[in-house]
């Protein structure tokens, strides 16, 4: 967890308090430059679009560093790509494509095993299959959407997760935000970790089931909250619940933490409650097979009751799953608003799920699959005890390719953000509303796909630029290694 | 009533009796304000000189005090006594008015006497007492003493139940009985149905089973599937960029393409600015919310499909349903919303309509939309899906088919993956519109972008159809060749409108319940499909659906469609529903 210095609260509290007092002034001057400028009485009559306050964060905040952010991107997402160059000729108000690009190494993407970038096995397929169903069936799955490649990749992904059925969807948001209205509604309780991502969220909030949150990958707070929740059941009438469904995430993405898996579901088995575990970051991308949390942490597949998974991140493609008992299936592909009212997941994408599984599970007639899982996992606790022996403040648990950097203050985003990228190392940084106000962070996501200089070179930017911008918040350790990262600085 | 009882009371009790009890002085303080009559003032005056004269003359202050001091308890008596009496006279109006008359009067004179008593035995032994100046008597004594009652009241904590937390073991045992529902309702035969597998592109013709059919199930309005250009594109991009883009457009998800299609939208329909959405269903959940709060009104068509309803339960603001497709229903529930409601100017509010609803085939009359959005100052949201690239002499929409300025529609979104074969969505409008999105809105922001290649299709797919407008007309003279072919079908009429590429066909003669018309019509397609090879679709409603339109046969007409197609449809729909139907004609 996030220990805070207490300094360091303050700095930042600092900061924002600045922020928002130049942006207050800012607003004043604009509102009387705006009384002499009106003339447009189109408008009158019209609520803004944005009331008040609404909007002060993106107007007075966000666009000052908005560089740092939605940096567009002119090749595939690999451990390289080229960067397009922007400039702003209204202090970052507005932002314009140059054609001019740099070629830097990706830290940012999601692409864990490597997929993204054409694949010796996958993209022939995919273009086959492209020039075989065309990009789209223009159609719900229910109707004329199911071609052959999805009945083939739901039976593929069924076995590889190691349930009895799954079904798919074209995208990983909607799979978790239709899912969940199906499975449960007025009357039942979902309990959702606190920092459980927004389609969850979202998911929840539309299925008219009341919502609890339990603290953050805290098995006994999960008990104390289930006890509490079945003894009193539904507030005012006191019925009990009719089921309760506890959402938890494999590797939460903004933490690059794993789910306490099997302590998570001891507790929902002893209190019958129904588990959905959301693995859009971990599947294909921890455990010895690439099976996701459940391998890594030893917990069978069958005590969970949901298992949802994007293919987004491991396998290059979009689109999500849930892979569950056969009767769930059935039900979800009777009832599922994404089954009956979406375009089906586009066919190309499809495929390239399918090669991208057949390569993992070794089934192209290679071992390419098991090295790139060696290569993540390698990769990933290398990176990290590097971080973290230079002196950065690193979250996230071993094994998880993804890894925050805290950087706490406002004015460490742009500064690590943009210093990086200079030296053509480009990385995520990630500050409120994504997280909270004071744990502003940047986030590593390592690649199969990179290679050991590429990490090197990585380490050696964020090492240089950490001591620039000031985020080392914990003494190095001194091996080697970090005497000479800091002489070169010298 | 209440008048009723105070007249009793009057007419119950002789004035000098009244006078007698110090029933004038309640009458003075009593709150209830209906005991206050003319005999009060008198009353009042005969008491006076007792308490004026209450220092000099001994006697006549304890006799004065002595009223004073009854007067509380009288009055506490009284209010009891007529509130009795009240209660008695109304359940047994009128029969036992006489002795409910004697009854009051023997209670009346009961509290007299007893109050008699415990003033003279209050003041007895006090009479005389005085403490520095200040005369103790029982009317000081009983003041104190209700005052200090009161301060110890006051002081009390309020009475609560005591509260007894469960025990660790009954919870356990609470936990124990609880047994939850499954997950799933019981799976019926229905649920176990698999949809027909396609086993090549879902164009004009596709094949089912290892049998070629005509496909009219598919929303490919231009026949762009398959179309050489698209896919071309599709493969350079492939090349180039891989499928997917591995992260949100925040993260470097957004690759050029992505800003390429966005402005190639943007163009084409006339707008400032347009942004991409990576699935066509998320596109207006996300849109809905992302400007629609909690306390914003929104009016909506009854008559939306369920991601529309999902956006607006979504967005948590008042909203409000008109008639579906019904204008003077729209107006009226506009004008019942603003009417003399000086707070709607100030809170936001937006129309939400379909172009072309893809539950009725219907289209939406954009010029009264637009007339009624500027006479109430409400701002419209256009769900484009059905209707882009379709409606208007270019497939510019239903902006362009009404000769709407598209300025005045301020919010447009639309799904790519039916008349440009690809996939995503898109919201295009002014840029404060598309900026304002690009961090609220949660579709956009926490979901991975579009794979890049489906934008490359979404380009190639604008430019085929601006390069080559025929294809629309080719759509309209399928759409009317088929309305042609299927306006006598038995048991079956056209709900849709003439140029909806969507035909309606639902029955004529309604079961009266979903269920069985759903059964009749899949009875219908099943066979369609079956003997004739002909792929049509009824209309699915998922459990989360809310909207109560009749169900129906939806015939999807591309441009891709030959006449024999067409023909071939009709034919089949013609014999197979003459069957089906037999008895519900």
């Amino acid at each position: 967890m996030v220990r805070l210095p207490y300094v360091t609260a303050l700095t930042t509290l600092f900061s924002y308090g600045l922020l928002f007092a130049f942006g207050q002034l800012r607003d004043f001057f604009r509102k009387i430059i705006d009384w002499f400028k009106s003339t447009s009485k189109d408008l009158k009559g019209y609520a803004p679009i944005c009331l008040g306050l609404e909007d002060f964060y993106t107007r007075r905040l966000y666009l000052r560093i908005q560089d740092c952010f939605s940096r567009p991107i002119a090749s595939a997402p690999d451990a390289w790509f080229d960067v397009v160059e922007r400039y702003s000729k209204d202090n970052n108000k507005t932002l314009h494509r140059t054609s001019k690009t740099s070629k830097c190494l990706n830290l940012g993407s999601y692409n864990y095993l490597g997929f993204a970038a054409a694949d010796e096995y996958c993209t022939p397929r995919v273009i086959e299959s492209l020039k075989k169903y065309s990009p789209s069936t223009c159609s719900i799955r229910v109707d004329g959407g199911t071609t052959d490649l999805h009945m083939e990749l739901e039976f593929l992904v069924a076995r590889f997760v190691g349930k009895p059925a799954a079904i798919t969807f074209g995208m990983g948001y909607v799979t978790n935000s239709a899912i969940i209205p199906v499975l449960i509604g007025k009357g039942g309780l979902i309990i959702s970790d606190s920092l459980n991502h927004n389609s969850i969220v979202n998911g929840a909030r539309g299925s008219g089931a009341a919502v609890r949150v339990f603290q953050h990958n805290n098995a006994p707070h999960l008990e104390e909250v289930l006890r509490e929740q079945i003894a009193e059941g539904q507030p005012r009438t006191h019925r009990p619940w009719k089921k309760i469904i506890v959402i938890v995430e494999g590797i939460y993405s903004m933490e690059g933490e794993l789910c306490q898996l099997p302590e998570i579901i001891a507790v929902c088995k002893k209190y019958k409650v129904y588990t959905y575990l959301d693995e859009a970051h971990s599947i294909g991308a921890v455990g010895k097979s690439g099976k996701g949390v459940c391998e890594l942490l030893g917990v069978d597949p069958a005590d969970v009751d949901i298992m949802m998974g994007t293919f987004t991140k491991s396998f290059g493609s979009c689109g999500g799953y849930i892979a569950a008992s056969k009767e769930i299936v059935q039900y979800l592909k009777h009832a599922c608003p994404a089954q009956l009212y979406a375009t089906s997941m586009s066919p190309p994408a499809v495929q390239q799920v399918i090669s991208a599984l057949k390569v993992i599970l070794g089934e192209d007639g290679s071992s390419r699959g098991a090295q790139k899982l060696a290569q993540i996992r390698e990769n990933s606790n290398f990176f990290r005890s590097e971080l973290k022996k230079m002196g950065f403040e690193v979250l996230g648990d071993n094994d998880s390719p993804v890894m925050p950097i805290m950087l706490y203050n406002p004015a460490k985003i742009p500064a690590f953000s943009r210093d990086c990228l200079k030296q053509n190392v480009a990385v995520v940084t990630v500050a409120f509303p994504a997280t909270p106000l004071l744990l502003a962070r940047a986030r590593i996501c390592i690649s199969a796909a990179h290679s050991r200089e590429d990490l090197l070179k990585g380490l050696e930017v964020i090492s240089k630029v950490g001591d620039l911008v000031g985020i080392k918040y914990f003494p190095a350790e001194p091996p080697k290694h970090g005497h000479q990262a800091h002489k070169k600085v010298e | 009533m209440l008048s009723a009882a105070q007249d009793l009371v009057y007419g119950l009790l002789p004035t000098e009796e009244a006078e007698d009890l110090g029933l004038g002085s309640l009458r003075r303080h009593h709150h209830l304000g209906f005991l206050i009559s003319d005999d009060e003032k008198s009353s009042y005056n005969y008491l006076k000189p007792g308490i004026g004269d209450l220092s000099s003359d001994v006697d006549l202050s304890a006799f004065g005090l002595g009223l004073e001091h009854r007067r509380y308890l009288l009055a506490f008596f009284s209010v009891f006594g007529v509130s009795i009496y009240f209660g008695f006279f109304c359940n047994t109006l009128p029969s036992f008015n006489f002795k409910a008359e004697v009854m009051a009067t023997a209670v009346m004179n009961m509290t007299t006497a007893a109050l008699d008593w415990v003033s003279i035995a209050f003041d007895a032994p006090l009479a005389r007492a005085v403490v520095f100046g200040v005369h103790i008597d029982g009317h000081l004594v009983v003041e104190v003493l209700l005052i200090a009652v009161i301060l110890f009241q006051l002081t009390r904590k309020s009475y609560k139940p005591p509260k007894k937390p469960l025990t660790e073991k009954e919870i356990d045992d609470l936990c124990e009985e609880w047994i939850p529902e499954p997950l799933h309702p019981p799976i019926t035969e229905e649920m176990k149905l698999e949809p027909p597998t396609l086993e090549s592109a879902a164009g004009p013709h596709t094949v089912i089973d290892g049998k070629e059919v005509v496909n009219f199930a598919s929303a490919n309005y231009l026949g762009l599937i398959g179309d050489d250009k698209i896919i071309d594109s599709c493969v350079a991009s492939l090349e180039k960029y891989g499928v997917g883009s591995c992260g949100p457009r925040g993260f470097y998800g957004t690759i050029d393409v992505h800003l390429d299609c966005e402005t190639r939208i943007a163009k084409f329909m006339g707008t400032p600015d347009s942004i991409l959405y990576s699935y066509g269903i998320s596109t207006i959940f996300s849109v809905i919310p992302a400007f629609c709060k909690k306390g914003d009104i929104i009016v909506a068509d009854e008559g939306v499909h369920w991601g529309v309803q999902n956006g607006l339960y979504l967005s948590r603001s008042t909203v409000v349903y008109f008639k579906h497709n019904d204008m003077t229903s729209l107006e009226s529930t506009l004008e019942k919303l603003t009417r003399g409601n000086k707070q709607a100017e100030k809170i936001r509010r937006y129309i939400v309509v379909e172009a072309l609803y893809q539950n009725s085939g219907q289209i939406t009359p954009l010029n009264e939309i637009v007339r009624l959005k500027e006479k109430y100052r409400f701002r419209v949201i256009l769900e484009e899906s059905h209707s882009f690239g379709v409606l208007g002499n270019t497939g510019r929409g239903l902006a362009e088919h009404y000769g709407v300025p598209i300025e005045k529609i301020d919010i447009i979104t639309a799904s790519m993956g039916n008349a440009l074969a690809t996939d995503g969505g898109f919201c295009t409008g002014t840029a404060r519109v598309v900026d304002h999105q690009r961090l609220s809105s949660s579709g956009y922001v926490f979901s991975a972008s579009l794979p890049p290649y489906l934008a490359s299709a979404a380009i190639a797919a604008v430019d085929h159809l601006e390069d080559d407008p025929s294809l629309l007309t080719t759509l309209r003279s399928n759409i009317s060749l088929l309305r042609e072919g299927l306006s006598d079908l038995p048991g079956l009429t056209i709900a849709s409108h003439p140029l909806s590429p969507i035909v309606f066909l639902k029955l004529k003669n309604p079961t009266g319940s979903f269920k069985n018309d759903l059964e009749l019509l899949n009875k219908i397609t099943e066979r369609a499909l079956k003997e004739d090879s002909v792929f049509i679709v009824s209309t699915k409603r998922s459990v989360l659906d809310k909207c109560r339109l009749p169900v129906g046969i939806r015939v999807f007409v591309s441009a891709g469609h030959t006449a024999s197609d067409i023909k071939k449809v009709s034919d089949s729909l013609q014999r197979v529903a003459a069957l089906v139907l037999a008895e519900h004609i």
